[in-house]
């Protein structure tokens, strides 16, 4: 039993058990093992982490770059300029519409997806590099191709497809929708839907394909259908997988910029919260709103976060402990 | 019959199945397996790969129809419905190219291939030891550390965006690539960390300790037994901090200006409010996508792992 516990942790990547002699030379060696991480430890602290605390403390400053005289200390009116000004809470609104409603789209589609590719048939693998495409174009280049090529009301390939179908019937006046001015923030959703499906896509397949294949084979000779297999059988076994790939695409969602400063320039309730700082504090100056509106997003981000991290840290956990 | 399926199964989930390639394999693998696919009979794969393939047809759509506007002229690309048969030309990609305004793009693309290169080797640097200290010789709390490294990728650039701006301003760094390089570094480091430490996790420690017991120098264990476990996994991360480095907008937008100005700005400013433009907004598009689909295509088989930050292989 004591070889077991001595052994335990060594093969499972942890530090090995101190011994009781040479102190010192036993914080060398965790210092010579410290040592290649510092680097890039330092480097990010430096980088991400003193910004954000300079961002902290102008959020509490009243500080607009075209008013220097007028600068000063502010308390928490910024933060209560947040909530209040309409502009702004507008884009909290946004955020999270485009956030949610983009995650779930994606997700609902990847799986449908990723349950088809999951089967064999001709041609699968060349079928699955076109559904990665979307997400293998620079997100820019996207958003304008969706601006211009694709919903364009007058010369767009959705409404040329739209008057090519209507012909066909004999009909010429075919729906000509114009989705950029009459549902801008539909726009967007469309066009980031279609790029981060494939994301989700991948890392369900990736779960569907490390299924236990024996019980569903079990099930499958018990006489199970296809539908009580996938309900019972798939979907919980997918959960870890949908949970990770809508907390990871909703971090980088809430974050979108591209597509909202292409396709709309924030007009029309388009703008998010990173556009909408954006625009604080590059066009009109105001540093301490814009840097209480950072603020804001990242408690919103932290509260996402707590849940991302758990569901990370629950595959992390297997992973490691092997 | 049912005693082999088991057990080629039980192998599976560690075995990395995201390439086609790799999943063909798998799926020939056990002989008893072949017939009878995994939910469905046989028959119901037709309908799935019908299916599957017009989807896959449906979401290429852009992607095609950008290619082929790019090749079209400007008056064959903006009619409605669409001339798909048009003639095939290259003028929207001379006219990317600057042949009647004189504005080149190789600028803006060379500082997007200096911003991506230069921040992915010095990603590599700092996180190849990081993922080393992290899962071959693990610091105690490791996953603390792990962790750390993933919050700070949670927070969003705008957060941190106007210290660093009115740093740039203050010191003379902005509208240098070298600060944007800093910058793409510290964007990608926290992935980068995670997926290596995900391949380094792979290296096998048997090995490892019975080479030391060898009296094998760090450097031999290095590159006999790290080296080739971890060489695909130190590509893929590449690929993938280059991709994220040459998308990048928000940041480029806001430290550079027209010296260091990389392509995805480029490309913001690029659609003129006159004339017809469509042809060559899409030959644009092309250009600037292709290292990212060659990038992409080129990790395909790691994408997954790197994308979920080495948690689903």
């Amino acid at each position: 039993m004591t070889t077991e516990t001595a052994r335990l942790p060594r093969s499972g990547h942890s530090a090995p058990k101190p011994s009781k002699t040479a102190r010192s030379r036993e914080r060398a060696l965790a210092w010579a093992r410290r040592a290649p991480l510092l680097p890039a430890l330092i480097f990010l602290i430096i980088v991400t982490q003193l910004p954000f605390v300079v961002t902290l403390v102008i959020s509490f400053l009243n500080w607009n770059s075209l008013r220097p005289d007028q600068t000063g200390f502010a308390g928490l009116e910024n933060y209560l300029q947040v909530l209040t000004n309409a502009d702004l809470r507008q884009a909290i609104f946004t955020t999270i519409l485009l956030t949610v409603s983009v995650v779930l789209a994606s997700l609902v589609i990847g799986l449908g997806l990723a349950l088809l590719l999951d089967k064999k048939f001709i041609g699968r693998g060349l079928a699955r590099t076109l559904l990665i495409a979307p997400f293998l174009v620079v997100p820019v280049a996207a958003a304008l191709i969706w601006k211009h090529a694709l919903l364009n009301p007058t010369y767009g390939l959705i409404n040329g497809a739209l008057t090519w179908i209507w012909s066909l019937f004999g009909s010429d006046t075919p729906p000509q929708p114009d989705l950029l001015s009459q549902a801008p923030l539909a726009a967007v959703i469309v066009s980031l839907v279609w790029q981060w499906t494939p994301f989700m896509m991948l890392i369900l397949l990736a779960g569907l394909q490390s299924r236990p294949m024996d019980t569903v084979e079990a099930a499958q000779m018990d006489g199970a259908t296809s539908w009580a297999i996938f309900r019972h059988l798939t979907l919980p076994h997918l959960r870890q997988y949908l949970e990770l790939g809508g907390l990871l695409g909703a971090i980088y969602i809430v974050q979108n910029f591209d597509a909202v400063f292409t396709l709309t320039s924030g007009g029309l309730g388009t703008a998010n919260l990173p556009y909408a700082i954006y625009q604080t504090f590059y066009f009109a100056n105001e540093y301490g709103l814009a840097s209480a509106a950072g603020v804001v997003v990242v408690i919103g981000t932290i509260i996402v976060a707590t849940f991302a991290l758990r569901t990370v840290f629950s595959l992390f956990k297997k992973e490691a402990a092997r | 019959m049912s005693t082999l399926t088991p057990a080629t199964s039980q192998s599976t989930p560690r075995s990395p199945v995201t390439g086609p390639n790799a999943t063909g394999t798998r799926r020939g693998f056990g002989k008893s397996g072949r017939g009878k696919s995994r939910m469905d009979p046989t028959r119901n794969n037709t309908a799935a790969g019908i299916a599957a393939w017009l989807l896959a047809l449906l979401f290429a759509t852009p992607v095609l129809w950008m290619i082929l506007t790019s090749f079209h002229s400007e008056t064959d690309a903006a009619t409605n419905p669409p001339s798909i048969a048009a003639n095939l030309t290259l003028d929207a990609y001379k006219e990317f190219f600057g042949a009647s305004s004189g504005v080149s793009p190789w600028p803006p693309l060379i500082n997007s291939a200096t911003a991506s290169i230069l921040s992915t080797v010095l990603v590599l640097v700092l996180a190849i030891p990081a993922a080393y200290a992290l899962s071959i010789r693990p610091v105690k709390k490791w996953t603390d550390v792990m962790f750390f490294f993933l919050s700070t990728k949670m927070m969003p650039v705008v957060a941190a965006i106007l210290p660093l701006y009115l740093f740039a301003k203050s010191t003379g760094a902005l509208d240098n690539i070298w600060f944007l390089v800093l910058m793409y570094t510290s964007m990608n480091l926290p992935i980068a960390v995670w997926m290596m430490r995900s391949f380094l996790a792979e290296v096998p420690v048997e090995m490892l300790e019975a080479a030391e017991i060898d009296g094998a120098g760090l450097l031999l264990i290095l590159r006999t037994i790290i080296a080739p476990v971890a060489m695909p996994g130190i590509a893929a991360t590449a690929l993938i901090c280059f991709i994220f480095s040459w998308n990048e907008l928000l940041l480029a937008r806001v430290l550079t200006g027209v010296i260091a100005g990389t392509a995805p700005v480029f490309l913001t400013g690029f659609v003129s409010s006159q004339g017809l433009f469509l042809a060559k907004v899409c030959a644009a598009a092309v250009v600037i996508s292709l290292p990212v689909l060659f990038a992409g295509f080129a990790a395909q088989d790691k994408l997954v792992q790197g994308l979920s930050l080495g948690a689903v292989k």
